[in-house]
């Protein structure tokens, strides 16, 4: 089983994960949303979904927390990604692709700056 | 959405909104018999008997249960045309199980997809449920592979840290594809 034979691996994952957190000052907590209701997987918001957490794990972006939603009513809008950074107020993003996912966890997550291309004007 | 994977996507966020708080999917690709089965299996709130019929029925589901939507009848639809069928099988109070099957070598079958994503997606975003996921394959000569997956190991090996931690991430996934790749026929 791959799964046990891995745990020694996993173990020394976790404590030099942990080292790195401390490391770090903390930031305002950033979180990812991505709608996941039928309409949305059917846009395609796995792949949105694959993308935002290959740039997660490729760019080794620390303290996202990435989770999903259901419909929230807007399908033709889909696939939507929804994000928040500390305290700001939450930004909606329509049809995220996934070059835009891309755009989006480097330009906003990382770089503060909204894509202004792709927001659903909203007011959260 | 033309694959099993995705359907599976959807299925589980059904069980995630009737409260299960484990869930278990289940791929069996059985050459021997020219079968593919796959099932999505909760401890959630469960239907009760009308309702059961009515999700399976677009004209009920698309306005009364919006949020079982029309996934499932266009997946039992789908199932149906490759010479299989869906069963849903629900309690209230105790959990639903919803098994999908279709002819493995009938040419409209949908291919079974991205399981890999698939699951990484959902136990990512709901660290909080207890997932599982078994992926068997029966060879024509009746020899079995399995990747059989239970999130309580790594869950309680990680700790308060999260799956999103970029290594964490890396490593849950190579070890979702990897597992998966090797059992596949």
């Amino acid at each position: 089983m791959p799964a046990i034979k891995s745990l020694d691996e996993l173990k020394k994952i976790r404590e030099e994960a942990i080292k790195k957190k401390e490391m770090k000052t903390a930031p305002g907590k950033t979180q990812v949303i991505v709608a996941m209701g039928t309409c949305g997987i059917a846009a395609g918001a796995r792949d949105t979904m694959r993308s935002i957490l290959n740039y997660v794990e490729g760019q080794k972006v620390s303290d996202v927390t990435v989770t999903q939603t259901g419909c929230i009513g807007l399908c033709e809008h889909e696939p939507i990604v929804e994000v928040i950074i500390g305290e700001q107020p939450k930004v909606y993003y329509r049809k995220v692709n996934v070059e835009v996912a891309e755009r989006i966890m480097r330009e906003h997550v990382q770089g503060g700056k909204p894509v202004e291309s792709n927001i659903l004007p909203l007011q959260s | 959405m033309r694959e099993i994977a995705l359907h599976l996507l959807d299925i589980a966020q059904n069980s995630v909104a009737a409260q299960g708080r484990s869930i278990r999917i289940e791929v069996h690709e059985d050459l021997k018999n020219d079968r593919l089965w796959a099932s999505v299996k909760d401890d959630g709130r469960g239907m009760n008997a009308e309702t059961v019929r009515q999700v399976l029925d677009p004209f009920y589901t698309t306005r009364t249960t919006r949020k079982v939507g029309l996934g499932l009848p266009l997946l039992k639809l789908a199932a149906e045309q490759s010479e299989g069928g869906l069963s849903l099988v629900s309690e209230e109070g105790k959990g639903t199980r919803l098994e999908v099957s279709f002819r493995h070598s009938h040419i409209d079958r949908m291919p079974l997809g991205d399981l890999a994503t698939t699951f990484l997606t959902l136990l990512v975003s709901y660290p909080q449920i207890h997932w599982i996921l078994l992926y068997r394959v029966t060879q024509a000569d009746g020899t079995s592979e399995e990747f059989f997956f239970d999130d309580v190991e790594l869950k309680t090996e990680l700790g308060d840290l999260p799956l999103t931690e970029p290594e964490v991430l890396s490593f849950v996934r190579k070890m979702l594809e990897e597992g998966i790749n090797a059992t596949k026929p």
